[in-house]
């Protein structure tokens, strides 16, 4: 289903040093400074698995998630995906995905989630039998009965991300994109965000992939866990290969991460 | 007067910050005056003797105005004051040992101080380099230029004393907005911002040079090259002490209610 | 096709909708709108008192010029209001959504946004414009209503392109683009005067580098009767061929942002 294979990503940041000569020389010439983001990753996924990517801020998720689905370029490396190349083949591989940010909305703000939902129908050129069929199914299984006709100003966050979540899947996608989709969610939401989830995969064998901070998401959804640190793979297994025992999942962790830092200074010496 | 100094240099130092924008600014100040000077320049010539200036004195006030546009705009509001007044956060401000009517207009006095400084300078170079009788003429003598930076000074004071009456009256307001609007673009127009006070036809113009409006950059700026001189000139200045004295006291008044209210109420 | 103009009036609709849930604002922002230039226009009124005639220009003249101008830019503004304020769409990372979707960007782009209060200056352009039309003594024809109706069309493609120009730079810089508002609220302040009041270099600039005076000076001059040739009256459709380079370097752009991920 998804396929990559030595994706290389680097970012070139415009360095400032501080003081006014500084500033000023910087008007007229800037000096670059490139991060490698993504630093030959490969790896593969089937259809129907749902994947955690893991890893501390900044390691390379939202790269990696911005480059299968299509918005970012990668700077050497093959990716495939569902028989598409994502950057190349945009118009038509985005029908068959679903994206959720967790911390940006793609619902209009001042109208009710049905109007926005209207008009995703007619982005995504849905026939009006399959909308009406998924509209009503999502409804059901997200309970947004009393939703649909309030403003997503007046909804609370955790109806927000249920109503986003609905909003991803109108078109039936076969991989779905998961950005942080718990975050900021109290803990009814979260439950009802991860049985969404794992029921979903289920009965469509939609592909899930998500990025979170939050173990309890890993543990109740995925089997298969991706770990990235620094722009490479670090780990690519199971929940248990972090669990340690004795410890909180969160503090494994943290010790995992740490590694990583130690990692970075062995390059440097 | 230190706090208020130090409000001057914090807001230099934030203004600083977008260095880009205040090139972009500049950029476009030049452009005006050029679109400016040369509009008025078929005007000129299609007949000479209507011009009721002379045609470098006019090119001078458009460069003096570009130049210091920061300073006498009517547009320009403290939007921190804005948003204070309309969420009722005014307490706040009470609680600070300094009257709000000399922080305010400290904080719109440092305000327009630190964006003109970052821009004036270059535009009046490139002004006086352009040639005559289109670029920025030399002021007359130097008693001139004193007289400029004196008047300069004095205007730019009214037009703050100005906008610290809306300010007082938008504490009387629920939205603001729709006064804010009107009387700046009033004022913009009688202030001869759009078009200077000697192009308006003479029986208004009679009128307009008595009102606090023609204190603002008219003066300075036709000062600057002569145009405004002698008698006028003594009376134009007079005028600017006397709307000034009224602002300021109108001014301190408003204020002073609005605090007694927003005491009363707690906020 | 006749999908992406579907999606667009849905789009629009959505826009509005979202609009009048503040009613009041909205109106707030269409009168300060519709009276944005009464003091320019009382400006040109007392230069004309003093002037009566400038480089074979009356009041009149001017009045129906401006009003032509106002209506090119508050049509570019309602409906271009997308790519207007596209250093937000950047800065708060909306673009990434445009890419997720299988619909052209720049459809998109465009039903983003809908200014619906721009309203105010296009009644305010009109009316100027009307009274023009009732004070000057023209002998309308068909090709000179076409003539009008050209102008409007081809000037509000050029802000708009103007627009799309500055949208492309978001996706390098986002400082400093304030310059481009010499193009547009620059070309809508001074285009008030037919371009030849601010000399012959000045026009010659206009017809070649920064088409505008396609859209006002020459099309103009044929409305009111100063100049005869026919071909003056399709001057303004050639503007929609500019739109081109613009939207190609929206394109250059976009790749460019997928590139870097800024």
């Amino acid at each position: 289903m998804i396929h990559m294979e030595n994706v290389v990503k680097t970012y070139r940041v415009a360095r400032r040093n501080a003081g006014a000569k500084a500033a000023f020389k910087a008007l007229f010439r800037r000096e670059y400074q490139e991060i490698r983001a993504l630093d030959s990753i490969s790896l593969d996924i089937s259809e129907g698995e749902i994947v955690a990517l893991l890893g501390p801020n900044g390691a390379g998720k939202s790269t990696t998630i911005k480059i299968l689905s299509g918005i970012l370029y990668p700077d050497s490396g093959i990716v495939e995906c569902n028989g598409f190349v994502p950057y190349k083949e945009r118009m038509r591989y985005t029908r068959e995905i679903g994206v959720v940010f967790g911390q940006r909305t793609q619902l209009f703000w001042d109208v009710p989630v049905a109007d926005s939902f209207e008009l995703l129908k007619d982005i995504y050129d849905i026939s009006e039998q399959t909308f009406q069929e998924n509209q009503q199914e999502l409804t059901e299984l997200l309970n947004l009965q009393e939703l649909l006709r309030t403003p997503v100003r007046q909804l609370s966050l955790g109806q927000r991300m249920r109503c986003e979540i609905a909003g991803s899947l109108l078109h039936s996608p076969k991989i779905l994109f998961l950005d942080e989709p718990t975050i900021g969610l109290d803990a009814v939401s979260k439950l009802a965000v991860r049985q969404f989830i794992n029921r979903l995969n289920e009965e469509k064998h939609t592909t899930v992939i998500l990025t979170t901070h939050d173990m309890q998401d890993v543990e109740a959804l995925s089997k298969r866990v991706i770990m990235i640190g620094k722009g490479r793979l670090l780990l690519d297994g199971t929940i248990d290969d972090i669990r340690k025992e004795g410890e909180s999942l969160d503090e494994s962790l943290v010790e995992f991460y740490q590694g990583i830092e130690g990692l970075g200074k062995e390059e440097k010496s | 007067m230190k706090k208020y100094f130090s409000f001057f240099k914090l807001r230099l130092q934030m203004g600083m910050q977008y260095r880009v924008a205040a090139l972009a600014g500049m950029a476009t100040q030049f452009f005006w005056g050029f679109m400016l000077i040369f509009a008025y320049h078929a005007f000129y010539e299609s007949n000479p003797d209507a011009f009721p200036m002379e045609f470098s004195a006019l090119a001078s006030y458009i460069w003096l105005q570009q130049a210091f546009l920061m300073l006498f705009t009517t547009w320009r509001f403290d939007n921190d004051i804005l948003s204070m007044i309309s969420d009722g956060g005014l307490s706040y401000e009470l609680a600070r040992p300094v009257s709000l009517y000399r922080m305010w207009f400290a904080k719109n006095l440092a305000m327009r101080l630190s964006e003109a400084t970052l821009r004036f300078a270059p535009v009046l170079l490139v002004a006086i380099l352009v040639p005559k009788p289109y670029g920025l003429s030399l002021p007359k003598s130097p008693w001139h230029l004193l007289l400029f930076l004196v008047t300069l000074v004095l205007g730019l004071l009214l037009t703050i004393s100005f906008l610290m009456l809306i300010y007082g009256l938008s504490t009387r307001m629920l939205s603001s907005t729709g006064i804010r609007v009107f009387l700046s673009s009033v004022m913009e127009f009688l202030s001869g911002q759009i078009i200077p006070l000697p192009f308006f036809p003479d029986k208004v113009r009679f009128v307009l040079e008595l009102l606090p409006s023609a204190g603002m950059q008219n003066v300075p700026l036709r000062i600057y090259s002569g145009d405004l001189s002698g008698a006028a000139m003594v009376r134009a200045i007079v005028l600017q002490i006397v709307w000034l004295f009224v602002f300021v006291i109108a001014g301190e008044l408003l204020l002073r209610n609005a605090e007694k209210r927003a005491v009363l109420q707690g906020g | 096709m006749k999908h992406s103009f579907r999606l667009y009036r849905h789009y629009i609709a959505i826009n509005i909708r979202s609009a009048m849930q503040y009613k009041s604002s909205f109106w707030l922002t269409m009168f300060g709108q519709l009276l944005s230039t009464v003091s320019t226009l009382f400006g040109v009124i007392f230069m004309f008192q003093r002037f009566p005639v400038v480089k074979g220009f009356t009041l009149n003249d001017v009045i129906l010029c401006c009003g032509i101008v106002q209506m090119q830019f508050s049509l570019s503004e309602m409906w271009a209001r997308g790519f207007d304020r596209f250093a937000v769409i950047i800065r708060k990372g909306e673009y990434d959504r445009v890419l997720l979707r299988p619909r052209n960007e720049i459809l998109q782009v465009f039903g983003s946004q809908f200014e619906l209060s721009r309203i105010g200056r296009l009644i305010q352009g009109a009316l100027m414009l009307a009274y023009g039309i009732i004070r000057i003594k023209i002998h309308w024809d068909v090709l000179k209503v076409l003539t009008l109706f050209n102008m409007i069309l081809g000037g509000t493609a050029l802000f708009t392109g103007l627009c799309i120009i500055r949208a492309a730079l978001c996706f390098f810089t986002l400082e400093g683009l304030e310059f481009m508002n010499i193009f547009t609220d620059g070309a809508r302040e001074h285009g008030k005067y037919p371009l030849n009041i601010y000399g012959d270099k000045f026009l010659l600039f206009c017809t070649v580098a920064i088409p505008y005076a396609l859209v006002q000076y020459y099309p103009l001059i044929y409305i009111l009767g100063q100049r005869t040739e026919w071909w003056l009256a399709f001057l303004p459709l050639l503007v929609l061929l500019y739109l081109i380079p613009c939207i190609a370097l929206f394109r250059f752009g976009v790749r460019h942002y997928q590139s870097s991920g800024s």
